[in-house]
């Protein structure tokens, strides 16, 4: 599939004795919404901070829109446009709603090594940042810090700030991990709207918001791809019912 | 857009501008209040609070804005000194050029250290920062036609584009005073930029910076040259007011007694640096004068303030203004 967004090619990485990526090829199209699921230490966050440049794999390669990416640094991935949300919120907790997501605005801006005028006051920054907090809902809590925030709006904010960066291809790790019920059903919602702006790999437990947004699902089982396949195929598939949705869809 | 325009809540603005207005208010005032009292003993003293300031400031920069704890920060103000000492060896006592080559000589310093500390954190950040500023250290005993351990007297304290302005005690004082001024605000608009606002984000989240796509090494370490300049001018400036370097200004002492001023006067704020280096001195000065063993006494109450006032003298300065704000 040559013209894939994102493609690795027989990924490995192994902690110790433990292999978490076991010869994994993955690929996600553009405007994709690409489901990883899987039973716990099954590798899927390994596999995001992977992609994302926080882990080196082994062996294998990652390209991303038609680069080689693999010995990329963190940060010049995210210039290429891929943005990740983490499972644990990671977000500035001392800075407002409206800077962390203003950062995100300003890395895409470039000129970073201004040192010069107010940040906190530009509006060729503000502006959009709060387009992107007004997309997750968050427009009122702008100015409180970020660390005050409840975990809900934590993760929405992981998202605005995501969207900032106007990202080619989006990583989501769990971000309806320790959401409540409305919460949940809100995050969908918003997940359904931003799907088809850019490609989206998403990383969750909540098989009812993956059966309801996926294009795509991989079943993901002690760092190997167990099937691969639209929500209905992988659904169907006995090996999969057997060795994880089984119990997951009690 | 006027919403967005507004001041955050989270910061009270106003009062806390009249602070910075007060401190260099005082500053400006005491050589009119030598004319009275003190003299020229406390003109001297003034400046050598502004020139720690300058210091403090700078190192504020890395430890209170960019969680970068370093503890070689004399090493900076020594080699910004030995400038000035060894090129009036040379007979090049002029601070047009002395001033400039001792700005780049503790930039470059920095850069180059810079290079190498900032791929460590935590400990090993403050280690090898430790590890570089002895090697400063070192080399300054080592360099015998220097004056070696001894030091070097300086002949006389540089011209400034030709006339002996510097040699008046108090357009010294002034000329300190402007420098203090100039580093203030220049610190204050860096923190505020765009730069800025990187530098404080990778202190408090690093890996997030990355993944928004922020090469925060750059960042850091082009704060590291800046707060090493900074350093440097502090160091200029000592040299011509003691008219002496030597290699104990770069001791690791100094570094630390430059951190004790920073979190005595509160983490992350650059009024704080300048009011932690004036609370320091003026102690030293004051306990010194009454005893010999001036740190016994002054050791314990750095021990109070760093537990009971953990933003400092500032912080302590904010929580009672808010007190008489709500009586």
């Amino acid at each position: 599939m040559p013209d894939a967004v994102l493609h690795l090619e027989r990924l490995r990485k192994s902690f110790g004795a433990l292999v978490v990526t076991d010869d994994l090829t993955f690929d996600v199209m553009p405007r994709e919404l690409h489901a990883v699921i899987g039973p716990n230490g099954a590798g899927k966050t390994t596999l995001i901070n992977q992609i994302s440049g926080l882990v080196a794999p082994d062996s294998g390669t990652i390209q991303f829109a038609g680069r080689d990416i693999t010995a990329l640094p963190t940060h010049a991935r995210a210039e290429l446009g891929l943005a990740r949300s983490f499972q644990v919120s990671s977000i500035l907790p001392g800075f407002s709603a409206l800077e962390n997501v203003a950062l995100a605005v300003q890395s895409r801006a470039g000129s970073s090594f201004r040192v010069l005028g107010r940040a906190a006051a530009e509006a060729a920054l503000n502006d959009p940042a709060m387009a992107a907090l007004a997309d997750v809902g968050l427009a009122e809590r702008a100015h409180v810090p970020a660390g005050e925030l409840a975990h809900g709006e934590k993760r929405a904010l992981e998202l605005a700030i995501a969207l900032a960066m106007q990202p080619k291809v989006l990583l989501l790790d769990e971000p309806m991990a320790g959401t409540g019920h409305e919460e949940t059903a809100r995050l969908v919602e918003l997940l359904r709207r931003l799907k088809g702006r850019f490609a989206v790999v998403l990383v969750e437990h909540d098989m009812t918001a993956v059966f309801a947004l996926a294009d795509r699902i991989s079943v993901l089982i002690y760092g190997r791809i167990l099937a691969s396949g639209t929500p209905a195929r992988v659904r169907a598939d006995p090996r999969v019912v057997a060795a994880y949705l089984g119990d997951e869809m009690e | 857009m006027a919403v967005l325009l507004a001041a955050s809540p989270a910061r009270p603005r106003g009062r806390l501008q009249a602070l910075p207005a007060c401190i260099f208010l005082a500053f400006a005032l005491i050589p009119i209040v030598a004319l009275f009292a003190g003299g020229t003993y406390l003109v001297s003293l003034g400046s050598r609070v502004m020139i720690f300031a300058i210091a403090a400031v700078a190192l504020d920069l890395l430890v209170g804005y960019g969680a970068l704890i370093s503890f070689g920060h004399a090493a900076f103000i020594g080699i910004g000194a030995y400038a000035v000492g060894i090129l009036s060896v040379y007979g090049i006592t002029d601070a047009l050029v002395s001033l400039p080559v001792a700005l780049a000589v503790s930039a470059a310093y920095a850069f180059l250290t810079g290079v190498v500390c900032l791929r460590t954190s935590g400990v090993y950040f403050i280690m090898i920062t430790l590890a570089f500023g002895q090697m400063a250290f070192f080399t300054a005993s080592s360099l015998a036609p220097f004056g070696g351990d001894d030091g070097l007297t300086i002949a006389a304290r540089n011209t400034l584009a030709g006339l002996p302005l510097l040699r008046n005690e108090r357009a010294f004082y002034y000329f300190v005073f402007v420098c203090l001024l100039g580093t203030y605000l220049f610190c204050r608009a860096l923190v505020r930029s765009r730069f800025g606002r990187v530098v404080r984000g990778a202190k408090e989240n690093p890996v997030r910076m990355a993944t928004i796509g922020f090469d925060v090494y750059r960042f850091q370490l082009a704060t590291y040259v800046i707060a090493g300049a900074l350093a440097g001018l502090s160091g200029f400036l000592l040299a011509n007011a003691t008219e002496f370097v030597s290699p104990a200004y770069m001791s690791w002492q100094r570094s630390g007694e430059l951190i004790v001023m920073v979190l005595l006067g509160g983490l992350g704020s650059l009024d704080g640096a300048i009011i932690g280096a004036a609370a320091y001195l003026l102690t030293e000065e004051w306990l010194s004068g009454v005893t010999e063993h001036w740190k016994v006494i002054f050791g314990p109450v750095l021990v109070l303030v760093v537990l009971f006032a953990r933003g400092g003298l500032i912080g302590l300065a904010r929580d009672l203004a808010r007190r008489f704000a709500r009586a």
